[in-house]
């Protein structure tokens, strides 16, 4: 950089009369005032790198060109104006002298057509703004190539600021007083934790109470349908599937009760095998398997009495009834917890505890409790 | 004041003004440096403007929402005017939202708008993202807005997540279900962070109202800040461009902001807020009234997650049932590796590929030139591979519903997948490098050969040959001296001005060859007047054309600053 170039940064901050060199010493008003409009804009570019390299003049003015393209563009943007006008008609209009938005099942058409007639002519009036927009620069506009010149850092500029920080943190003496900076690290870190420690109130103990491994069946509670009916072992045909919640309040509405009653069919009596440990959980030909997923909770659903398949729709876990609602495809890994079941002496049928194991999806510690 | 005495000195209102406030703020250096910012024009530089575009549309229909929506899930009976659901119990986010799609004028155009727009804001960026990759854009220096860019990308994937799991509809409750049993997933730690996330265990009363607060001011206050940043460093590093005549790696040849890339780019913004309306108004989506309230029994057939999340749920489908047991009764679940460990992975290798490259290719210079996919045929390869992985795992999050429109078995759907998750990367890439290599060979051919005329001629001995056009000097065999510099290499007569242009006209041609071809030997004569039409674009995207753009003509006088004049750097 010349010694000319310092004196221009120097003088960056000064107001113009400051004398420092720089585009309005070079360039006083009256040699300003007489450039023309044109050539001023292209002499301002240079100034900011960039250079003008090609244009190609639009239409000329009173040309059939001109007066086709202006047209298009004047429709195109007429246009835009109708359709957000219809907009503003039908969505204010709609109920007053229109009939009502309303949508309503087995209603009038025009509650149908209500959403669709509001997008498509906000959508009609947007596109014709844009493509105005784009006829014009294509059609009315000069078509220029500039060239910007990109630059590199300048080493001048960094090592004047390197200059600045040094001298900042020499004087500030941080380096030398080591007491002063060994407390402002302490204080850096001291605040920071205070500041972050508020978060802690979003920290809870998963492990108190076991509230992962435990629902609200319990040894007496009944197995209630959707509708709050209890279930005898007469109600349900052989091969069906009826979904049950624990009988407690809410226990409809509990995000790991919900369990899966099965009523097996007599050819699946013969094959079915439990779980060691657990051949005395089911009652009769009855099963009862828990309906949240082990993979990833989702709630399994579709039964297939053919295959004794239960098939979980999210990543299409398969579960085999009759094996202990073993995982027998996809990404499961364990079987399908059982809840004991017996009937209680009224004839309903009611869990003998809760489950056994954890429901839902696997977790670190989950064998453990 | 001096100015206002000086010659030249505006005598309009409106120039007035304009002197009053520059005087008070100083704003004409930045102003006119900014209108005169150069911008590349070529078509793969809009679709970072279209994924800004789309953010925006998505901030104002989001705000609209949010005079109306309430992230709460207290449990109401709903009474609004749908009927079908009267009566039923349910939380009020869901509540307030079927109150915003029945009962809000205009309200579900807007709701549906706002989730058009987020599938297209994400569809923009990963396109982007692709044009960035192919070209080499993100080589230094520009990898500080590669970084930017991939933390934009995760940060609209959660944005998205949260926004469509908030209404707690059943869909929506089914996929927040799954996005706990990933973080029960995580070793350790797990428990902790779903009870911490979640306020306790699955579901809880606060999952909602956390995502909402996240999903309207968390998640957008750190994009907002990510993309001004973005775009700052974009100015401040000016574009790349793809080579041609005239662009080095020291300048950027377009055109200037000011008017025609304004105007242009805001006739853009438009034609994205058009779509996205029209998207709104004329095509359902998520009509969560059809999927009924959250209930942690119930599961809709078919649940898919909106398309971005989709990979996801690919992978954790294609994943083997595979708990890893550890000693004392610790267990690393399946779904770990494929929701958790497989996209750090994918993000991680996304965010350090810059580096990685740098470090193998042992290319440690500044590039503001880009490349052609085909000249850098490893790259292009290991991007044809990892959208052939993508794409495999898109395609998994659907298997079942591919099974089953196609009757194909779900399990052979599954096993389908696991292994062309392995076979079809290392296809593509085979595949690609392949057909780089090919690109880049007819290339060199056309440099040395000629282009292709098409005309035969017979030989005096008999033997027929085609007449080949060079592009530049030959050598004593004829063949061509030009050495390849990055740039498309014309391949076709009309390119090269030999023959006339191509006939415009999609289905039908809209003009006559003769007149064309008359007004192309007018105009190469130099004779043909803007009057009369058929003016080519001096577009930067055809740098074959007339050759390096001609400074001629341009009267300078005087015009250029005194060598050493002010910095040209912007620096305000
Ligand atoms: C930046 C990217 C954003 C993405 C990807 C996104 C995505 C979504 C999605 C997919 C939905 C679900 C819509 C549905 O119910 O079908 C949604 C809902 C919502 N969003 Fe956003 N959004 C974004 C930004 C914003 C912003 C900035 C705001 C507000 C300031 C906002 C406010 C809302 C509200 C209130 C809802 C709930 C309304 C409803 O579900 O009906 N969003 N968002
Ligand atoms: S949640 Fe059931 S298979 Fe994933």
């Amino acid at each position: 950089m010349t010694a000319r170039d310092t004196r221009a940064e120097v003088g960056t901050g000064d107001v113009q009369d400051s004398g420092h060199g720089g585009p309005d010493d070079d360039y006083p008003p009256e040699r300003l005032a007489a450039i023309g409009r044109e050539d001023l804009d292209h002499l301002g570019a240079r100034y900011d790198g960039v250079h003008v390299l090609h244009v190609d003049p639009p239409p000329a003015p009173g040309s059939p060109l001109e007066k086709r393209a202006t047209r298009q563009v004047s429709m195109l943007f007429a246009l835009a104006g109708l359709f957000a006008f219809l907009f503003v008609f039908v969505y204010v209009g709609s109920g007053w002298f229109l009939p009502d938005w309303r949508w309503e099942v087995g209603g009038d058409w025009w509650g149908l057509l209500f959403t669709p007639m509001l997008g498509i002519s906000m959508g009609l009036s947007l596109l014709c703004v844009g493509a105005a927009l784009v006829v014009y620069t294509k059609k009315l506009l000069p078509h220029e190539t500039a060239m910007q010149e990109k630059h590199e850092g300048s080493n001048f500029e960094r090592v004047t600021a390197a200059a600045t920080l040094q001298k900042g943190w020499h004087n500030s003496g941080l380096g030398r007083r080591k007491l002063l900076l060994g407390s402002v690290g302490f204080m850096g870190g001291g605040l920071g934790l205070m500041l972050l420690a508020p978060l802690g109130g979003l920290i809870k103990n998963p492990n108190a109470g076991n509230p992962l491994g435990t629902t609200s069946w319990g040894e007496g509670v009944r197995l209630l349908r959707e509708d709050g009916t209890p279930v005898r072992p007469g109600d349900q045909e052989p091969g069906s599937l009826a979904t049950v919640f624990p009988a407690v309040p809410g226990g409809n509405r509990e995000s790991d009760a919900a369990t899966m009653l099965i009523r097996l069919r007599p050819a699946q009596v013969q094959s079915a095998t439990a779980r060691a440990g657990q051949e005395d959980f089911g009652y009769g030909d009855y099963v009862a398997y828990s309906k949240i997923c082990t993979h990833a909770g989702c709630p399994v659903s579709l039964y297939e009495q053919e295959t004794s398949r239960i098939l979980c729709p999210c990543h299409q876990s398969q579960f085999d009834v009759t094996q202990g609602a073993k995982p027998v495809f996809g990404p499961a890994t364990r079987a399908l917890p059982q809840l004991p079941i017996t009937v209680d002496e009224e004839g309903f049928f009611v869990a003998r505890s809760d489950y056994i194991e954890a429901v839902g999806p696997t977790y670190w510690n989950r064998e453990r409790i | 004041m001096a100015t206002a005495t000086a010659p030249g000195a505006p005598r309009t209102a409106l120039g007035k003004a304009a002197v009053e406030l520059d005087e008070r703020l100083i704003v004409a250096g930045p102003l006119r440096r900014t209108l005169h910012k150069v911008f590349p024009d070529h078509w793969s530089f809009l679709l970072g403007e279209i994924a800004l575009y789309s953010f925006v549309v998505l901030l104002l229909t989001g705000t609209y929402l949010t005079f109306f929506f309430q992230g709460s899930m207290t449990e109401v009976v709903y009474e609004g005017s749908y009927a079908p659901l009267r009566g039923v119990e349910m939380s009020v986010a869901y509540a307030s939202t079927l109150d915003l799609s029945f009962d809000v004028r205009g309200g579900l155009v807007v709701r549906q708008i706002h989730h058009w727009s987020a599938l297209l804001f994400v569809a923009a960026i990963v396109v982007h993202l692709m044009r960035i990759f192919f070209t080499g854009a993100f080589r230094r220096p520009r990898e500080t807005n590669w970084l930017i860019g991939i933390a934009l990308l995760v940060l609209a994937l959660v944005e998205g997540f949260a926004g469509y799991s908030m209404p707690d509809d059943l869909l929506s409750g089914t996929g927040l279900r799954i996005a706990s049993a990933i973080m029960l997933a995580i070793p350790v730690v797990g428990t902790w962070v779903h009870f911490a996330v979640f306020g306790g265990d699955y579901v809880g009363e606060l999952i909602v109202g956390r995502l909402y607060i996240a999903h309207v001011l968390l998640i957008p206050a750190i994009m907002l800040g990510l993309i001004a940043l973005h775009l700052l460093i974009l100015v401040k590093q000016k574009h790349t461009q793809f080579p041609g005549a005239g662009r080095t790696e020291h300048n950027v040849v377009g055109v200037r902001m000011f008017p025609t890339f304004a105007v242009k780019s805001t006739g853009l913004f438009f034609v994205v807020f058009a779509v996205c309306a029209a998207l709104g108004g004329a095509v359902q989506i998520n009509p969560v009234w059809l999927w009924g309230p959250y209930d942690p029994a119930k599961v809709s057939a078919a649940s898919q997650p909106d398309w971005y999340i989709m990979f996801l749920d690919g992978s954790t489908r294609l994943f083997p049932a595979w708990d890893i047991n550890l000693p004392g009764d610790y267990t690393i679940p399946a779904l770990f590796w494929p929701t958790l460990v497989l996209p750090g992975i994918i993000f991680t290798l996304m965010a350090l590929y810059p580096v990685l490259e740098r470090v193998l290719t042992g290319d440690t210079a500044s590039h503001h030139l880009l490349q052609r996919p085909r000249d850098v045929p490893v790259r292009t390869s290991l991007g044809a591979m990892s959208i052939a992985f993508y794409v495999v795992l898109l395609l998994s999050g659907a298997n079942d519903v591919i099974a089953e429109k196609f009757d194909i078995s779900l399990n052979a759907m599954t096993w389908a997948g696991r292994l062309g998750l392995i076979l079809l990367p290392a296809a593509a890439y085979v595949l690609t490098y392949r057909v780089c290599l090919g690109l880049q060979k007819h290339d060199r051919e056309v440099l040395e050969h000629g282009i292709e005329t098409g005309v035969i001629r017979r030989l005096p001995n008999g033997e027929f040959i085609e007449v080949h056009q060079p592009l530049g000097p030959v050598d004593a065999h004829g063949h061509g001296q030009l050495a390849y510099g990055g740039a498309p290499v014309p391949k076709r007569m009309n390119q090269v001005g030999g023959a006339r242009r191509a006939i415009r006209g999609f289905f039908t041609p809209i003009e006559e060859p003769i007149r064309v071809e008359l007004e192309q030997r007018e105009e190469s004569r130099g004779l043909a007047t803007a009057e009369e039409g058929g003016r080519e674009l001096t577009s930067a995207g055809r740098p074959t054309e007339g050759g390096r753009p001609s400074e001629g003509g341009r009267p300078s006088e005087g015009g250029r600053p005194s060598e050493g004049g002010r910095p040209q750097e912007p620096r305000d």
